[in-house]
């Protein structure tokens, strides 16, 4: 069985993208529409790892991070950010959250996979 | 595919821009309502972030100047007013009308659309640059980097100390290492000096960490793209201490003490204090505390590291460094082969005198000779690779003539072969490509009919397998037709009519003189005569060929080859008072076969060796050896192109080193042998043909069927 990953965003296209990028490298999926959706199904369902958009309505991206480090299926898993923006703010705020590593949209799916197979080792 | 998240993006944008015009008039009903403009930002984000990704970037530019305004508005520091929202929905429509062009809809205004960059620009407190800035956003990504062609490889010292808290951020440490090792050639010591008492341990908390010396030639950013996460989190120092071969040309590196200094793990007045005392030194080291064992490990790992890779270095400049004519090489290989069988009977003289003196001198004469022979020996190996790089021309010609695309790639061009096999495989080869291009390979038409790239594709590769090398050619072409081969075989009486064969029993009438499926006779290929050569020719060289196939698929034809043609590892067994020699390279193991056992089969000379039925040969009434055999003989199980066969022998005396002679002219056609060599005792063994001896076996069970 291959692993699970969640792909929390709000765009339906990123996530139609991110979701098929996954599936052909081998991954099961779980989509999420925003931060608040996402944190409910993590608490049903157990994944192990979690991409997410910053910008979502509901429940942001860094939110959604803090609400999953409390989960304890949650605590070590690899967590990585879609961003669009590249300054550092964002990133020390997200790793100050809890995240892994970061992934700056634009992306092609190969830099995804790339990333997703660092993380996951 | 593209195309299909071209159409989400745009389907999600104008769901957006719905939701952004209705949001932009609510936004003027309440102009200090936070939630609504988290929506317009979010809703120009997500355009902004997608449209990028999906390839509208023009669209991506112009959103994120609206973008920009709209976070200094969320962030407090623009207030909303009625000229603000204006031109938000002037820039709605803008980007609605820069979508619908892409569905073929009217122009775009380019001119509206400076002037909306300017307008909002304005309400910027300090420009910041504006579209300059970020309209084209570019990322770094982490993927792994390309080998960085010509470049030296240089050797790294890495120490990666990841922070106590590393797990809770997701991170594996361990898989960040691994990483490294993917890079290059890699050595780890995990240091655990840090680790606390088992009371104090958290088991949350990370303590380990890693010294790492790796030789890569994949520049310093690779690695450090590897931390790219936790760069900020982490201890990480990356030092050069081999550049490749231009920092200083010594083949030793540094001292131990030297690299522990330079590392920071020992201070150099700790070091001088202890090099006045003369012990070994790492272990005094230990034995004062002034260094782990961890460490000294670490620094050990290191200095044994590029001592390596400096003599590795060495040893390949030196290469290519003198001609010597090959008839010279000859000679000497033939003197060390004479060398040999004196020594085995120097070794049997010893044995029988008993004398330490003399034993101990023909154990040392016995080693070194066989350096001696080893040495010799690999000094005739060149590598096959120079007979590939032919074939690539024989492919680029013969796709040409046949209107075919082929690639040929090629694997193992480093493995050796002994100069004298290598000539002798290579108009075999030529054949068997030949066949594979123009049999195996279909046309570009053909191939994509049934959904097969057009161009077809070659595979030569060669393996180091024991005393043998395996040379495979594979075709992803059309695989050999069962059916038809067999027609054929029947047809030419090679098989019988109702006979059960396997694929492999099948596909073997292909080596049978005169055979050929082919309807079309080409200038390459296609005449019947070719194959059965080829079998003659690995024959010779006391190699075997097998086949496999799959209809459709393609073929592989395997081609098991001696390293060397002068001496061979073998066997030596003895039937009545004579003594054979069998080659090592194809014998599997050796069974007992007691009268019970022949009595149970019935005359079918069949064993049943662990629930596995094998056929065997006796040898003593194949050769006509008179006498009574031993009650318990011995069958030596040997595998030959896939098969397993037994020989029936009286005893197995143990392995020999066998010094190759050709049998005089006489005896040179006899079937079954190949061969002679010189025991230690002066007498003369004969080398079995183990594969003609088989089929000369097959041939009589068919005529007795």
């Amino acid at each position: 069985m291959g692993k699970m990953i969640m792909t929390a965003d709000d765009s339906a296209s990123v996530r139609q993208m991110v979701s098929f990028t996954l599936r052909e490298g081998g991954y099961e999926v779980l989509e999420a529409i925003d931060g608040k959706d996402a944190l409910e199904k993590l608490g049903k369902q157990k994944v192990d790892m979690l991409i997410t958009d910053l910008n979502m309505p509901h429940l942001d991206g860094i939110g959604l991070i803090k609400g999953a480090r409390a989960l304890p299926a949650c605590r070590f898993i690899p967590i990585i950010m879609l961003t669009t923006e590249s300054q550092d703010a964002r990133k020390l705020e997200g790793k100050a959250a809890g995240a892994t590593g970061w992934i700056v949209k634009p992306f092609k799916p190969d830099q995804l996979l790339a990333v997703v197979k660092k993380v996951l080792g | 595919m593209k195309d299909q998240y071209k159409e989400a993006f745009k389907e999600e944008a104008y769901e957006l821009l719905t939701e952004l015009e209705s949001s932009l008039l609510e936004l003027e009903e309440t102009p200090g309502d936070m939630d609504v403009v988290g929506r317009v930002f979010r809703a120009m984000h997500t355009i902004k972030g997608s449209g990028a990704m999906f390839g509208f970037c023009d669209i991506a530019a112009f959103t994120h100047e609206v973008e920009t305004v709209f976070d200094l508005v969320r962030n407090g520091r623009i207030t909303v007013n009625t000229e603000l929202i204006g031109h938000t929905l002037a820039a709605r429509d803008q980007i609605k009308s820069m979508l619908d062009v892409t569905d073929g809809g009217a122009g775009v205004d380019i001119e509206a659309r400076e002037r909306i960059i300017i307008a909002l620009r304005g309400f910027l407190p300090v420009c910041p640059g504006g579209m300059a800035e970020e309209a084209s956003p570019t990322i770094q990504p982490p993927v792994a980097p390309a080998a960085i062609p010509g470049k030296d490889k240089i050797t790294y010292r890495v120490r990666f100390k990841p922070a106590r808290e590393v797990f809770f951020n997701g991170t594996n440490p361990v898989a960040l290492v691994n990483e490294l090792r993917g890079l290059g050639e890699c050595k780890v010591v995990a240091q655990r000096d840090n680790l606390p008492h088992l009371v104090e341990l958290e088991a949350e908390s990370c303590y380990i960490y890693w010294d790492i010396i790796l030789t890569t030639g994949m520049g310093i950013n690779a690695i450090k793209d590897v931390f790219i996460f936790v760069y900020d989190d982490c201890d990480l120092k990356i030092e050069i201490i081999d550049d490749g071969g231009g920092l200083d040309n010594e083949a030793d590196y540094k001292k131990l003490g030297d690299i522990l200094v330079e590392r920071g793990d020992l201070s150099p007045e700790d070091l001088r204090q202890v090099l006045s005392e003369q012990k070994r030194f790492g272990e005094l080291l230990v034995e004062k505390g002034l260094v782990q064992t961890d460490k000294l490990h670490s620094a050990l790992l290191e200095q044994q590291h590029v001592k390596d890779i400096r003599h590795e270095r060495e040893k390949q400049e030196s290469v290519a460094s003198i001609r010597v004519p090959a008839e010279k090489l000859d000679t000497l290989i033939n003197l060390v082969g004479e060398l040999v069988t004196v020594q085995a009977r120097l070794s049997q003289l010893a044995a029988i005198r008993n004398e330490a003196e003399l034993s101990s001198v023909a154990e040392e004469v016995e080693r070194l000779i066989s350096e001696l022979r080893d040495n010799a020996l690999s000094i005739r190996m060149l590598p096959i690779g120079t007979t590939f790089s032919k074939f690539r021309r024989l492919v680029h010609d013969l796709s040409r003539e046949l209107g075919k695309e082929i690639e040929m790639t090629t694997e193992g061009a480093e493995t050796e072969l002994d100069k004298n096999v290598l000539e002798k495989l290579n108009d075999p080869l030529v054949h068997l490509i030949r066949n594979c291009i123009d049999h195996g390979i279909e046309p570009p038409a053909t191939r994509e009919a049934v959904g097969k790239p057009a161009k077809g594709m070659v595979h030569l590769a060669a393996v180091h397998s024991g005393e043998s090398v395996l040379i495979t050619i594979t075709d992803d072409g059309a695989g050999l037709n069962r059916n038809a081969i067999r027609a054929k075989g029947v047809e030419k009486g090679l098989i019988a009519a109702g006979a059960e064969l396997s694929d492999r029993e099948i596909f073997a009438q292909i080596f049978a003189p005169g055979f050929s499926t082919a309807k079309r006779v080409t200038s390459v290929s296609g005449r019947g005569v070719g194959m059965d050569v080829v079998k003659r020719a690995i024959d010779a060289l006391r190699g075997t060929i097998d086949l496999s196939s799959q209809v459709g698929k393609g073929t592989t034809v395997t081609i098991k080859i001696p390293l060397t043609l002068a001496i061979i590892e073998s066997l030596l067994v003895k039937i009545g008072d004579d003594c054979f020699v069998m080659p090592l390279s194809l014998v599997e193991e050796c069974v007992e076969l007691t009268r019970e056992d022949v009595e149970k089969s019935h005359g079918r000379n069949l064993a049943d060796v662990r629930e596995q039925i094998i056929p065997y040969i006796p040898l003593r009434e194949r050769f006509n050896i008179g006498g009574k055999p031993p009650a318990i003989e011995q069958v030596v199980i040997t595998s030959i192109n896939g098969a397993r066969i037994g020989f029936v022998v009286d005893h197995v005396i143990g392995e020999h080193q066998t010094v190759i002679k050709s049998l005089g002219r006489a005896y040179r056609n006899v079937q079954g042998l190949s061969g002679a060599t010189i025991l230690g005792n002066g007498s003369v063994a004969l080398i079995l043909d183990i594969p003609q001896l088989v089929k000369a076996a097959e041939r009589d069970e068919m005529y007795h069927c």
